[in-house]
């Protein structure tokens, strides 16, 4: 199954780029760039942000053209002048942000995402087949504001398999799944690459790529640095390579000093929002200053809630349920619960972390004025606040003009840079916060990580709700998983098998059986 | 009540629902793509003056409706270059379209003011239409039946057709719709202008309908009942049906009230009526729901450009 589409060497390329370079106003977006992909290949674009992987596999996809440089597709050179052009060519594309319409249903976004009128029902069977054959669970009635991150990227990856594509492009798509799940899209992306189609592989997750790809590209800074078989590269030479330095180990994981209970959830029960929120049932933890607790799971059972209760936007039903340092907060509101130290980072950075259209130092103004004196007595000291926005952007690598820039400016990596930042510099006694390096490239995710460890070192408790297995092993001193709206009890990292936590994640222990260990905590 | 009363309530309850709905179904298609206009009273104007004139000169209602409909998309085109192509914000703009709308009326206007036409009549033959029984539903005139017509028409497209699709998208989310390729800006441009077509429309009911002269401000306002009724009608179309015609009703009581000298109730008190009891349906009408703030598209009113 792997080895024959690397054989077929004699076949012109799928797609070969020559001396492409594009360059936006005061920057150099790709200089210079050939790379080919052969017909049933996986080929791995590596590259931090900002290393010009959108903007190459934008200008293959017709959404943005090249200044110079051709591009070949099965030895035919082609313009592709739109998406639309690109499609017709055989060239699908998942976006690393989706192209989605959050009051529609399912099945309306996908045929918004086809080229030709498709009968209602045709679609609808058509749809059924693939995601059965391709074991994708998703509903096509629901509404997608009503869906997590993973089950839209799943809209996306169905758009594309129905246009039977010849190139496929993956931007960053294992973000947000577990490892089961992580699995599964392999052995479809490998089977969509025994078909003969080639796959365009983008991702930072290096042994993913390892464990995928048939050949790498790494660029950095617009250029391409090095071309590998990531099969027989080190991960570590990989990662050297894409960010020109020599990649920072987590110093100080596990086992930091702990002391008494920060926050603590006794039996925290709260109806999900209607009509397809999750009820959280009779969640209780304890976060101890000095420790990481992270909170693993599948998207969508429970911890888009589970981050909303705690950081006050929906209050508890008694305020006993959540406490604060010994503190009864369950039915303080969010601003109350941030000045007395609680911070916490939502999973959607535009719009519910950050304001848009507001520049990044008004946005630091937005939380971190409980903590620091940003706005004593009601007025903005704007000195004072654009010097905290600066040293933000200085210590987290925030790639930005400054603090006046607008957050919807910045990359998604980015803007999730100055969000850490800016919690983390009010030093927060405990800090919540989810999805903390989605979409965020390896050296970044490797900073933030650090400065999480950093944070409970200092005494704070910190709770990571993710969805990336390897983060969570990496960080967290202990472990829960959340299913179907239960916490499990939590266990010590040390002790725990991936494959163990990924069962429990996938919910094939069973919601009664994490409820009774639950119960046993 | 007799019957004859009733028959004349609904037969008046009809007609001055009638360019309400068109006016406000016209806006929905418009709104349903992200764009607000809010020169919906301009262009009635600008189509009841247009329609009127070219009647009284041609001699043809068939012509002036016509000419009504292309006034009002020429209107709406001026709104449409401003906003869509020059980016102008389009509150701004569709004021000043309304103002625009008002002035250039009243100025072709000025030499038609105390002339008449012959109004625009049943279509259907005297049997049907004089009959006693029969004329609540057989007495309309063209232009009625074309509106219900369109409700469910446009009721039908944005639900259940392609294009109907493309444009709620091109409203829920324009960056979006422009990633996948569809073209906004365009798309847009067609819906301004079937709303500028309905609107003309409606206003022409006016003056070669509902009152068959011409004079400064016809429509009175009703333009800005229909940009009303579209909220609160929660972009549905089978809602405005309701909303237009429960506005004409009320209407239609405030006249027969007025007609039976009902004395306890201030006139000023029973103008309000309509205006009252419609937004307190609606607004009951979407209390009970679960997602108020998803009805209206998301990027109602935002400007868009492609970069």
């Amino acid at each position: 199954m792997t080895a024959s589409p690397r054989d077929r060497t004699d076949a012109p390329p799928r797609l070969a780029l020559s001396h492409i370079s594009k360059s936006f106003p005061g920057v150099k977006a790709n200089e210079d760039i050939s790379l080919s992909v052969r017909p049933g290949e996986i080929h791995a674009l590596l590259g931090e942000n900002g290393a010009g992987k959108s903007t190459l596999v934008k200008i293959i996809y017709g959404v943005q053209q090249a200044d110079a440089g051709t591009i070949a597709w099965n030895g035919d050179i082609v313009s592709i002048p739109s998406p639309k052009a690109a499609r017709r060519l055989g060239i699908g594309m998942v976006f690393q942000h989706f192209s989605l319409f959050d009051a529609m249903t399912v099945i309306e976004n996908i045929a918004l995402g086809l080229d030709e009128a498709v009968d209602r029902d045709e679609l609808k069977a058509r749809v059924a087949k693939v995601l059965e054959s391709y074991s994708l669970p998703l509903d096509p009635e629901r509404e997608v504001h009503t869906l997590s991150v993973g089950e839209r990227q799943r809209i996306e990856i169905v758009r594309c398999l129905l246009q039977k594509p010849k190139l496929l492009i993956m931007d960053e798509p294992t973000s947000v799944l577990t490892p089961q799940e992580v699995e599964r899209l392999f052995e479809t992306l490998r089977q969509i690459a025994s078909e003969g189609c080639s796959i365009l592989y983008i991702s930072h997750k290096l042994h993913e790529i390892k464990a995928l790809c048939d050949t790498a590209t790494i660029l950095r800074g617009g250029k391409v640095v090095a071309a590998c078989d990531p099969k027989v590269e080190t991960t570590r030479r990989m990662a050297e390579l894409m960010i020109g330095a020599d990649l920072k180990q987590i110093e100080g994981a596990h086992g930091g000093k702990v002391g008494s209970s920060r926050l603590t959830a006794s039996s925290l029960s709260m109806p999900g929002e209607p009509p397809f929120g999750t009820n959280l049932k009779e969640v209780s933890f304890e976060a101890r200053a000095g420790e990481i607790l992270g909170i693993a799971g599948v998207a969508g059972n429970g911890q888009a809630e589970l981050l909303t209760a705690l950081s006050g936007e929906r209050l508890a039903a008694s305020p006993a349920m959540i406490q604060l340092d010994g503190k009864p907060v369950g039915c303080a509101g969010a601003g109350q619960r941030r000045a007395a130290g609680l911070a916490c980072v939502p999973e959607e950075r535009n719009g519910h972390a950050a304001v848009p259209d507001f520049s990044l130092a008004e946005n630091a103004v937005l939380t971190a004025r409980y903590r620091l004196p940003l706005a004593p007595q009601g007025f903005i000291r704007l000195g004072a606040v654009r010097r905290f926005a600066q040293a933000v952007i200085g210590r987290f690598d925030v790639r930005t003009t400054g603090p006046a820039a607008p957050a919807r400016a910045l990359s998604g990596g980015n803007l999730q840079k100055f969000i850490m930042g800016r919690e983390i510099g009010q030093e927060p006694g405990v800090l919540v916060v989810s999805q903390p390096t989605w979409g965020v490239d390896a050296g970044a995710a490797a900073a933030i990580r650090q400065a999480l460890v950093d944070l409970a070192a200092r005494g704070s408790a910190v709770v990571v709700i993710s969805q990336d297995l390897d983060e969570l092993l990496e960080l967290a001193d202990r472990l829960c998983v959340i299913n179907e709206g239960r916490l499990s009890a939590p266990r010590a990292v040390a002790d725990l098998k991936i494959e163990e936590i990924g069962l429990m994640m996938g919910g094939i222990h069973g919601a009664g059986q994490a409820a009774e260990v639950a119960a046993h905590a | 009540m007799s019957d004859t009363i009733l028959v004349s309530i609904i037969m008046t309850l009809v007609a001055a629902s009638t360019p309400i709905l068109l006016a406000a179904l016209g806006e929905l298609v418009v709104e349903k793509s992200g764009v607000l206009n809010l020169g919906v009273e301009g262009m009635m104007l600008t189509g009841a003056v247009a329609g009127f004139a070219v009647s009284l000169t041609t001699g043809s209602l068939a012509l002036g409706l016509v000419a009504a409909v292309l006034a009002g998309i020429a209107t709406a085109m001026v709104f449409a270059v401003l906003t869509l192509s020059l980016t102008a914000n389009q509150v701004a703009t569709g004021l000043a379209l309304t103002i625009f709308g008002i002035g250039a009326s009243s100025l072709i206007g000025a030499g038609f003011v105390g002339r008449t036409i012959t109004r625009l009549g049943p279509i259907f033959p005297a049997a049907l239409s004089e009959h006693p029984g029969l004329r609540a539903i057989f007495g309309h005139d063209i232009v009625v039946y074309l509106s219900l017509a369109l409700v469910a028409g446009v009721s039908w497209f944005l639900r259940s057709t392609r294009p109907g699709l493309i444009l709620r998208a091109v409203g829920e989310n324009d960056a979006s719709a422009h990633a996948i390729g569809y073209p906004v800006i365009a798309i847009r441009y067609g819906a301004i202008a079937f709303g500028g077509a309905l609107a003309g429309l409606g206003g022409a009911y006016f003056s070669l309908a509902l009152t068959p002269m011409w004079a400064d401000r016809l429509t009175a306002g009703r333009g800005w009942i229909a940009l009303a009724l579209v909220v609160f009608a929660a972009w549905k179309p089978g809602r405005l049906l309701l909303g237009a015609y429960l506005f004409g009703a009320v209407m239609t009581f405030e006249l027969q009230a007025k007609a039976a000298g009902i004395s306890w109730l201030a006139p000023e008190v029973l103008a309000m009526a309509p205006y009252l009891a419609t937004i307190a349906v609606l607004t009951m009408m979407s209390l009970g729901r679960k997602t108020g703030r998803l009805d209206a598209p998301a990027c109602l009113g935002k400007p868009f450009s492609a970069s």
